[in-house]
């Protein structure tokens, strides 16, 4: 069971370059090595089944980022669809490909713009409301009063909210999807006069359910990434005031970091899944 | 219920708690340089000494929240110190914690807060639930205030709703971070009766940690007075107040010494 004293075991002893980036690399590693324990101890309770009432808070988890987080995941979405048109429509149409735009734009927003940035303004939004939480918790001693009474902080606070960002971030992801494909066709299609059949067309001719699987694959796991990583920085955050604010600026700038890291591995592993699954086509990773 | 066998069994000598040579720093701070000390079954004992010295600290090493440097914790002839969460679950049921800042769940009503260790613990149905809790409520002067939330609570009233808390389960040791701070003069005394009502009912085992005299002198079997890192005082209220020790003197009569009134004279 990974224990909320602050850890004690970050070294610190600056002396020279050398031993500085050493030092950094330690730490780092320690902290990496910390939200690993945590994270293993969140999948060994929703594995062991982390009870009823860790259930039902799930959902009243889910209503609460659902609700909180569709407002800002539409409206970023819109406008990023409508950028994407703004943009691309006069290069195509240089070369008399109008029509064609429905499919970069359906490509680039399933596939990449939509679960990225669904997720990182989710790791602000919900990530950001996460962490003050349960740091403000920490600060003010009710983990430790959940511990004295028997109650495990993982399995009561921390499961039912990685369980809710994780079903809820593919379900915005389809979301901002939906919208963002919405804003490009009205750019194109209601203010530059594309017209409405090709643009469906070639925008239905890009995609299959594999392409919009790796949107949701992708949306899955940046789910576990912002929780884990806002509920371990609330776990792990300093005192007072002040360290609630620090606690949340570093769950953010860790969450939007592997956010990114992971999106890549992600893409190189489900490019060779595709290569594996469609051998004589091209990639479209 | 276990309280009724509890009234029956005769009273032990060893001791319920115990500390032995506890060392504990945070950083380069030392805060418990070496303690020993035990806690009577059955007794209520008041841990005394100045802001800062560790006595929460003390108290959170009874309930495995923090875990000694070097040195060891019994529970009767159990060793606690190294154990897990998982390990310690058995030993927690059995302890009431008041937390100094009340650490109520702020997302819960004041009802549920009361009720949460009775739904993760007791086998009660929920009418019973219900109505232990507005039992306990009452006997801390909070009765129906069930659905407010501890944030419309004043600082006092959620000390006394987190007292409620940690006898909720009858517990068979209570553990209070200063239960009388924040409390008006009568409501403070309403405290101190129910520290000894629960003591001479139910033959509860209690730790009080406290900076007011008037309460340490009337709940105290005996008390220990804890500074600079190590007990410096132990006995009951009549040796306390002859000990020899000067620092001992000034704390129960709440002078300054001469070193604080130099520096606030240098002004
Ligand atoms: N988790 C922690 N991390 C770092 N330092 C701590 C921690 N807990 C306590 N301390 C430090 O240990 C010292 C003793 O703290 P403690 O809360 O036990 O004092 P106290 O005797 O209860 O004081 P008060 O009467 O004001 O409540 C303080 O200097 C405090 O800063
Ligand atoms: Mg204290």
């Amino acid at each position: 069971m990974a224990s909320i004293e602050t850890p004690t075991t970050t070294l610190r002893r600056p002396a020279g370059y050398i031993a500085r980036l050493g030092e950094w690399a330690i730490n780092t590693n320690l902290a990496l090595g910390d939200m690993g324990v945590f994270f293993l101890s969140t999948l060994y309770w929703i594995f062991r089944w982390p009870g009823r009432r860790a259930i039902s808070e799930t959902f009243a988890q889910m209503y609460e980022m659902g609700t909180k987080s569709i407002p800002v995941v539409m409206i970023g979405g819109g406008f990023i669809g409508a950028v994407l048109a703004v943009e691309t429509l006069p290069q195509f149409q240089e070369i008399g490909l109008a029509s064609r735009v429905g499919s970069i734009i359906v490509i680039s927003v399933v596939k990449q713009v939509g679960p990225i940035l669904t997720a990182v303004m989710l790791a602000g939004r919900l990530g950001g409301a996460m962490t003050a939480e349960l740091g403000t918790m920490r600060v003010t001693e009710q983990i430790d009063a959940l511990r004295v009474m028997g109650a495990d902080p993982i399995r009561t606070l921390v499961v039912p909210r990685v369980l809710a960002c994780v079903i809820m971030t593919p379900i915005l992801t389809l979301y901002s999807d939906a919208i963002g494909i919405l804003g490009g066709w009205l750019v194109a299609v209601r203010v530059e006069g594309v017209r409405n059949y090709p643009f469906w067309h070639y925008a239905a001719q890009s995609t299959d359910l594999f392409t919009v699987n790796v949107g949701l694959i992708k949306a899955f796991f940046f789910g576990i990434v912002i929780s884990t990583v806002a509920c371990y920085k609330g776990f792990r955050c300093g005192n007072g005031a002040q360290g609630v604010g620090r606690a949340c600026t570093e769950a953010f700038v860790t969450g939007f970091c592997l956010i990114l890291l992971s999106n890549f591995i992600l893409a190189l592993g489900l490019n060779n899944l595709y290569n594996a699954l469609y051998p004589n086509q091209p990639s479209v990773l | 219920m276990p309280d009724q066998s509890m009234q029956n069994s005769p009273p032990t000598p060893s001791p319920l708690i115990r500390f032995e040579n506890v060392h504990k720093r945070f950083g380069s701070l030392v805060v418990l340089n070496g303690v020993s000390v035990a806690f009577a079954e059955g007794k209520t004992t008041v841990v005394l000494g100045p802001s800062g010295t560790g006595k929460s600290v003390l108290l959170k090493h009874i309930v495995g929240l923090l875990s000694p440097d070097s040195g060891s914790v019994y529970y009767r002839d159990m060793r606690i110190d190294h154990l897990k969460d998982r390990g310690m679950e058995p030993i927690r049921r059995k302890i009431g914690f008041l937390f100094q800042l009340s650490a109520l769940f702020d997302s819960m009503t004041v009802g549920e807060n009361v009720a949460f260790p009775m739904r993760e613990h007791s086998g009660l149905s929920k009418s019973e639930i219900r109505d232990r809790v507005a039992e306990r409520l009452a006997m801390v002067g909070m009765e129906n205030t069930e659905n407010k939330m501890p944030g419309e609570l004043s600082g006092g009233q959620r000390k006394r709703v987190a007292l409620a808390r940690a006898i909720a389960l009858n517990p068979e040791l209570v553990l209070y971070d200063e239960p009388t701070t924040g409390l008006d003069p009568i409501r403070s005394d309403v405290i101190n009766e129910l520290i000894l009502k629960l003591h001479e009912e139910l033959k509860v085992s209690a730790i009080v940690v406290t900076h007011d005299m008037t309460s340490a002198f009337k709940v105290g079997d005996r008390l220990v007075m804890l500074m600079g890192g190590g007990i410096i005082a132990d006995g009951t209220a009549d040796e306390l107040r002859a000990h020899s020790d000067p620092r001992v003197q000034r704390f129960i009569a709440g002078r300054a010494d001469e070193e604080d009134l130099r520096a606030l004279h240098r002004i």
